[in-house]
This record gives structure tokens, C-alpha cells and sequence, in this order.
């Protein structure tokens, strides 16, 4: 199978990943986890934000909006 | 965050809530995620009507509520709601402290059944700290609509403790829930939860340290694992917390900290360190969570969220998203603007009618002159004139604006500006709380805890006066009506004036982003930070619900705050406009004081001073104008909106006063409601005078720049 490392940021929208590991800050990551997202979570973009910077993400049943500058430091893998 | 009716519950505002225990009966403490139904399982089963949903609880004593069932009497605590209670944010703290050494009775854990995965993380988290827990899966009707089938009984097996499941808003449903709560608090059932088994070294290690607090301490049994998992998390602020509400002290026994120092070198041995402790333990109850959940939901319809996602694609998209949210926004206002207007006129003459009467009663009776004047045409005049104006466009557009709110749309909203809000370093979430402004802007400052940077939330206080709230878009929308589509009549008409009350509001949507980032820049220097937030299921409003909440809990209280300013205001307004010295008015001489200024800014002295004596509330300034220009005893009956644009007329009023007046009225001092909530949720004075002074330079600015502007048009 071919997995491929990048940054949660560069998901195109409507496309399937996998959380591999989560660089961001202590506190942004701590909400993170309150939120289910833990390594392995399976995680799709669902929507753009029209004024730039941020997308929403289908994880565990719910729709989550997290801004690009902490996305970019979630590592996904997709298959 | 969601913003529908329950998110925000009841904030409570300080940890007396420990205290809260009932005396001759049982305590239950309700918690669970934000937006799960949770507060309307408690209004339901206390019969309480509280301003839940997006107005958070001013007292602790709003947060309780009681209910009986057979023949015990029940406490019913509800709890912020949280995702977690493994950080340190206020909310998790309250919860945390009260589920632990509030020593509830039971505690329900309420959970979504659309999304029981990541509830459950919760549900696990809370085993830790108690063991009497009933877990309520609500929103079942909702489930059913996305077709999630959730087998409640083996779902109980699986975690070892009751499960029940409710539809909140059917009443009906709640009666097996009030059973659980019986039985569990009589300990016909007890609870026994399979709590979670982190890895075997970490289980290891708990057990060490559980032998070690053994030693030391004489606590409950449930409490010595959760300890024993906070140490080895080395949650400082945790440990803190448990060693003052047990009493004891942890941190400096010198055997615990040695035995806790050398459990952490062999974790970190392992690959376990202080960073990743905390995704270890996630991970452990995710997994766990993923598994139950696989044996206890069926997914009849894997596409069950297309429905909600195609909404979402459509009001979030890069071409429509903005746009529709300006157009909802002027529909809202528009409606508000058609519909307000008839009944505004029936009052108008409605209570005109009283007033002749009343005077001739007066008259009757043989009642001094200056006591009847000073009664009816201070008092009686200016409280009916706030309600002619003021109760008409509340009583339209609070249920509308709780439809959007209730319909999940304020997340979206957030989302949509979010960009903009980032690049003047501040968060999307203030938009939320300045929707919440336009009902309210006290309500939307302490609405403004939701963002949970002390820099984003500060910056979010300090503006929030730039909307309108609703004791400021009456006025506007009067003014609009009267000058800016006086000449277009009908629905034209009508579609001007909610462009220019809507221009106004982008105006002061528009100087917040502007003050926002000049704030950054400046004393509240910073970097964007994170944004993380839910977008909620869509969810139909309850439009019976709506109706009877908006009207009751919002309009006719900010109604009532409106009247009990207005009338000792009417009072104090007819005596400066009657009592004088060498025959001159107190009030011509503050307004003749203030003209000179009030000119430059394109105004007059009078309307300057009622904006000063409208501190108290925002709702009072179109009456101090009127009666400045009627002051003197002269009596005129105001049929509509229209006799009141003569008045103005005739005192001078142009296309510049009325534009100058609607900029100032969004842009100047918030009320006095306003400034002791910022002072209250800032703690300092510093802030409080800078919420009164930023927008005020603004108006001040503002105003003089269209005066100039409008001066130089007229010269050529």
C-alpha cells in the first residue's frame, strides 16, 4: 500500500486521512485530544472557509474547523 | 463551541457550587459536551425557563433547580458543559471540582447519540473521578433521522453502568430517566463502570503509586486511581485543586514525589514523557470508545451527515457564504422593520388616547398643574414612547435571530469571517459573540468566555459595543425610516430603510476589525493564536419554543430593565427641562454648553446631552430628544413614526443629523449594564474606560469626518 506523510493543511477537501502526529503546542493539542483526535483518527476536509485560513474536518461524527497555522503542524498519513 | 440552545448553559460563576447540597433529599449533577441537550433535560425536569442557551447564567443559583419524583425531592445541578475535564480551562475546572468533592448523589453524563464516539471520551474520563454516574443518550430523535441505531442495553452492559435514552424536547421521555436517577440515588442499582485499562506499564504504575497514597491518606476508594493518574500526568494545577478541597497535602511528601520522580524516568525509558502522557491516556479511551461503539451503533445510512454537508457546502461557500450571510441578516432586519411598524402605530395612538385621558383626570381631580405635567408628560410620556418604539421591532426580531441561533447558523457565521478576524489577530468566535451583541451587549461580552485566549477575549469586550444591541436598532431603525425612505413609500421604502440600518451595522462590523487590529498592534500586542471549533448538526428549531422564549425571557426582561430606567429617567429629564435659572432650562443650558461641540460632529446640543443621560439604557435617547424639543409643556399627541420625523424636522434635523445620529448611536459609550458586566468579567477598571473611550473617539471621529465631508459637497 502506498502511505504518504503531509501536513493536515494540505488535505484537499473530500479527501480521507489519518492522524500521525501532532506537533502543535501543548495547550492547542490538549483541545485537540478533547476533541477524540488521536493518532490513527481517521479525518476528512469537508469545508473552506470563504475568507481563507481555516477549513472544517469530519472527525469522529462531528464537524470540527481548525485554522491552517495549527493544521500544519498535524501530521496525517493518507493511503 | 455550538450556539444552540444548551451550549452555553448556565456558566457558573464561582466554585460555591461545591456547596450546593441537598439537605432533605438527593443531589444530581448533570454534565456532558457543550450543545447535547443538556440544559433541556434540566428545564424539563426541573420546569425551570432559564436563559440557557446563548445567555449564559448571571447567578449560580440559575444553575440549580429541583424536581421530585415518587416521594424524594431532587437537586439538580447542571454542569458547563465540556469536552473534556482532563484540562484546566474555568468550565472543566467547575466541572471537575463539583462531579469530584461536590459529592453529587449521581451524575449524569448526557451524550449525542449522532456522535457517541467522541462522547464517550467524557463518559470515560468522569468514571475515573466517580462511580454513581447514569449515562443518558439524548438527541435519539435525531439519530433515528440520520437512521443511527444505538443498542442502549448492550451499551449499559459494555460500561457497567445504566444507560437511558431521551428525546429531551418530548417530555414523556424523561420519566426513565427520572427512574434511573431514583434508583441509582437509593442504591437500588449501583453502578459498577468498567473503567478504562491504560497500558500495562502505565496500570503498573498507577497501582504503585495507589499503595504509596494507601499509606498516607485515608480517601475514598475511587479517588486514589485518579490521583495516582494526575500524578503521573504531573497536572500541577490538578493536584493543586485536590489538595485544597481534601485538605491534604500531596505535593510535599517527600516518599510520594521520590517514588513519582523515578516512576517518570522508567516511563520516559519507555518513550512515555511528560508531552506525550496525556495522548497515551486519550488514545487508551478512544480506542476503547471506537470499539463499543462498533458493536453498539448501527449505521443504516453511511452517508448519514450528506444532508447537513450539502447545507454546509452551500452557506459556507466561497462565492455565496458571505453574501448569504449579509442577505439572512437583512431579511431578519427587513421583516423586523415591515412588521414593526403597524403595531408601533396602534400603540402610538393607543396610549395617546390613555394620556388625554389621563390628563383630564387629572384635571378632574384638581391635581396641581406642575404634578400632573410631571407625571404624565415626564413619566407616563417616556415610558410609553420606549414602548411604542422599542417593544414592536423586539418582539419580531428576537424569535428570528433565535431561529438562526437555534438552526446551528452562529458557528457558521464564525466560521465564514474567521479569515478576516485572523488577520486582525483576533479570533472568529467574536463574531459569534457579537451576534449575541445584538440582543444584548452585556449579554455579548459575557457571552465573550467562550473564546478562550485572555488577548482574543479582551479584544472582543473592548468592541463589542460596535453592534447595535436591541435597545439601539429601534432608534435606527426609526430614523432610517424617517429620513432615509421617507420619500419612497411601500415596500421600496421599506427596502431602503433596512439598507441603510444594515449599513450601519457593517459599519460597526467593519470598526471592529479595524479597532481589533489597531488593539493588536498596540496594547494588546500578539499573534493570532488557535481556532478550534464545532460546527454542530443543524438542528429544526422548535418554533412554539422559540416564540414563548424570546418573548418572555428576552424581550419582555430587556423591556423591563428599559422601563425601570425610563421611568425615574422621564422624571429626572421633565425636571431639567422645567426647572431653570433666569427662565432658562437646565437642559438648554447643558444642551446650548454642548452645542458648539455637538455641531462639529453634525449634531445638536440636545441630542448630545441624550445620549449623555442615555448611559443608564440605550432605549432612552429617542424620548430625551423628543421631549428636549417638546420640553416645555407643549403637548403634542404622536401618532406614528411620521409625526415624529416632523418634530425632528422642525428642529433642524437634515439627511446629515439623521445620518450622523445613526453612526453615532453605533459607535459611542455602552450603557452602564455594559460597563459593570466588562468590569465584572475584566476585573479592571482599565478596560472598562477603555470600552467607554475607543468607541467613543470613533463616533466622535467618524461623525466629524461626514460632516466635513457633507459641508464641502454643500459649498459646491
Amino acid at each position: 500500500m502506498n502511505t504518504k506523510i503531509i501536513t493536515l493543511n494540505k488535505l484537499p477537501v473530500n479527501k480521507t486521512g489519518f492522524i500521525y502526529n501532532i506537533k502543535c503546542s501543548e495547550n492547542v493539542k490538549r483541545r485537540l485530544l478533547d476533541l477524540g483526535i488521536v493518532k490513527n483518527t481517521c479525518i476528512k476536509a469537508i469545508l473552506k472557509s470563504p475568507s481563507g485560513g481555516l477549513k472544517a474536518f469530519e472527525i469522529r461524527g462531528s464537524l470540527i474547523a481548525i485554522r491552517d497555522e495549527d493544521s500544519s503542524l498535524i501530521q496525517i498519513y493518507t493511503k | 463551541m455550538g450556539l444552540t440552545k444548551s451550549s452555553m448553559g448556565n456558566v457558573l460563576l464561582n466554585d460555591d457550587i461545591k456547596y450546593y447540597k441537598n439537605e432533605n433529599g438527593f443531589t444530581v449533577a448533570l454534565a456532558g459536551n457543550p450543545n447535547v441537550g443538556k440544559s433541556t433535560i434540566f428545564n424539563s425536569l426541573t420546569g425551570l425557563h432559564q436563559h440557557t442557551g446563548n445567555w449564559p447564567g448571571k447567578t449560580v443559583s440559575n444553575a440549580t433547580g429541583h424536581c421530585n419524583y415518587k416521594d424524594k425531592d431532587f437537586l439538580l445541578v447542571d454542569i458547563p458543559g465540556t469536552y473534556s475535564i482532563l484540562s484546566d480551562s474555568q468550565e472543566e475546572e467547575i466541572a471537575r471540582d463539583y462531579i469530584c468533592f461536590g459529592n453529587p448523589d449521581a451524575t449524569i453524563v448526557v451524550v449525542d447519540a449522532t456522535c457517541l464516539e467522541r462522547n464517550l471520551n467524557l463518559v470515560f474520563q468522569i468514571m475515573e473521578i466517580t462511580d454513581n454516574i447514569i449515562v443518558c443518550v439524548n438527541l435519539l430523535d435525531e439519530a433515528k433521522k440520520k437512521h443511527i441505531k444505538i443498542n442502549l442495553k448492550l451499551l449499559s452492559d459494555l460500561l457497567g453502568v445504566p444507560v437511558v435514552g431521551t428525546i429531551a424536547r418530548k417530555k414523556k421521555s424523561l420519566n426513565n430517566l427520572l427512574d434511573t436517577i431514583y434508583k441509582v440515588c437509593n442504591k437500588d442499582i449501583i453502578p459498577s463502570p468498567k473503567k478504562i485499562h491504560y497500558l500495562p506499564i502505565i496500570e503498573n504504575k498507577i497501582e504503585l503509586l495507589n499503595s504509596k497514597l494507601k499509606e498516607f491518606f485515608d480517601l475514598s476508594p475511587v479517588l486514589y486511581r485518579w490521583i495516582s493518574l494526575k500524578l503521573l500526568d504531573n497536572e500541577q494545577s490538578i493536584i493543586k485543586s485536590i489538595e485544597n478541597n481534601l485538605n491534604i497535602n500531596i505535593s510535599n511528601n517527600v516518599s510520594i514525589n521520590d517514588l513519582r520522580i523515578e516512576i517518570e524516568k522508567d516511563l520516559s525509558n519507555i518513550g512515555i514523557t511528560k508531552s506525550n502522557f496525556k495522548d497515551t491516556i486519550t488514545s487508551s479511551i478512544m480506542q476503547k470508545a471506537e470499539k463499543i461503539c462498533n458493536k453498539v451503533c448501527t449505521f443504516e445510512n453511511a452517508n448519514y451527515s450528506s444532508r447537513d454537508r450539502k447545507i454546509d457546502k452551500i452557506l459556507t461557500s466561497k462565492t455565496f457564504g458571505i453574501p448569504i450571510m449579509i442577505l439572512f441578516l437583512g431579511i431578519i432586519f427587513w421583516i423586523t422593520i415591515v412588521g414593526a411598524n403597524y403595531p408601533s402605530q396602534m400603540l402610538f395612538s393607543f396610549f395617546g388616547f390613555i394620556q388625554e385621558q389621563l390628563i383630564s383626570f387629572a384635571n378632574y381631580i384638581n391635581c396641581p398643574v406642575w404634578l400632573s405635567d410631571m407625571l404624565i408628560l415626564g413619566v407616563f410620556r417616556t415610558l410609553t414612547w420606549i414602548i411604542s418604539v422599542m417593544l414592536p421591532p423586539m418582539a419580531i426580531f428576537f424569535p428570528l435571530f433565535t431561529f438562526l441561533e437555534d438552526l446551528g447558523y452562529l458557528p457558521r457565521i464564525a466560521f465564514n469571517m474567521d479569515g478576516f478576524f485572523k488577520k486582525c489577530c483576533c479570533s472568529g468566535k467574536q463574531m459569534i459573540t457579537m451576534c449575541m451583541g445584538f440582543g444584548c451587549n452585556a449579554a455579548g461580552v459575557t457571552g465573550c468566555r467562550i473564546i478562550s485566549f485572555p488577548r482574543e477575549r479582551l479584544m472582543a469586550i473592548l468592541t463589542n459595543s460596535f453592534v447595535p444591541c436591541n435597545g439601539r436598532f429601534p432608534f435606527l431603525i426609526t430614523i432610517a425610516t424617517i429620513f432615509i425612505a421617507s420619500s419612497i413609500q411601500g415596500f421600496a421604502g421599506s427596502i431602503v430603510s433596512t439598507i441603510a440600518v444594515m449599513f450601519v451595522i457593517l459599519l460597526g462590523i467593519f470598526m471592529t476589525l479595524v479597532i481589533s487590529k489597531i488593539l493588536s498592534k498596540t496594547i494588546l500586542k500578539g499573534l493570532p493564536s488557535s481556532f478550534v471549533l464545532e460546527l454542530p448538526p443543524y438542528r429544526k428549531p422548535q418554533f412554539g419554543k422559540i416564540l414563548v422564549r424570546s418573548i418572555f425571557d428576552r424581550t419582555l426582561f430587556v423591556l423591563g430593565r428599559a422601563i425601570c430606567v425610563a421611568a425615574p429617567a422621564g422624571l429626572v429629564i421633565w425636571i431639567f427641562a422645567n426647572v431653570g435659572i433666569n427662565g432658562e432650562s437646565l437642559l438648554n443650558i447643558i444642551a446650548n454648553f454642548l452645542n458648539p461641540f455637538a455641531n462639529l460632529m453634525g449634531l445638536d446640543g440636545y441630542i448630545l446631552t441624550a445620549f449623555i443621560f442615555g448611559i443608564p439604557a440605550n432605549e432612552i435617547v429617542l424620548p430625551i430628544i423628543l421631549m428636549c424639543y417638546l420640553g416645555n409643556g407643549s403637548l403634542v399627541n404622536l401618532d406614528d413614526t411620521f409625526a415624529i420625523g416632523n418634530i425632528l424636522i422642525q428642529n433642524g434635523w437634515t439627511i446629515l443629523t439623521a445620518i450622523n445620529v445613526m453612526i453615532f448611536t453605533c459607535l459611542h459609550f455602552p450603557c452602564t449594564t455594559t460597563l459593570l458586566t466588562i468590569k465584572k468579567e475584566t476585573g479592571k477598571w482599565k478596560w472598562t474606560i477603555l470600552s467607554f473611550v475607543i468607541p467613543t473617539i470613533c463616533g466622535i471621529i467618524l461623525c466629524m469626518f461626514t460632516t466635513l465631508v457633507y459641508n464641502i459637497f454643500v459649498t459646491i
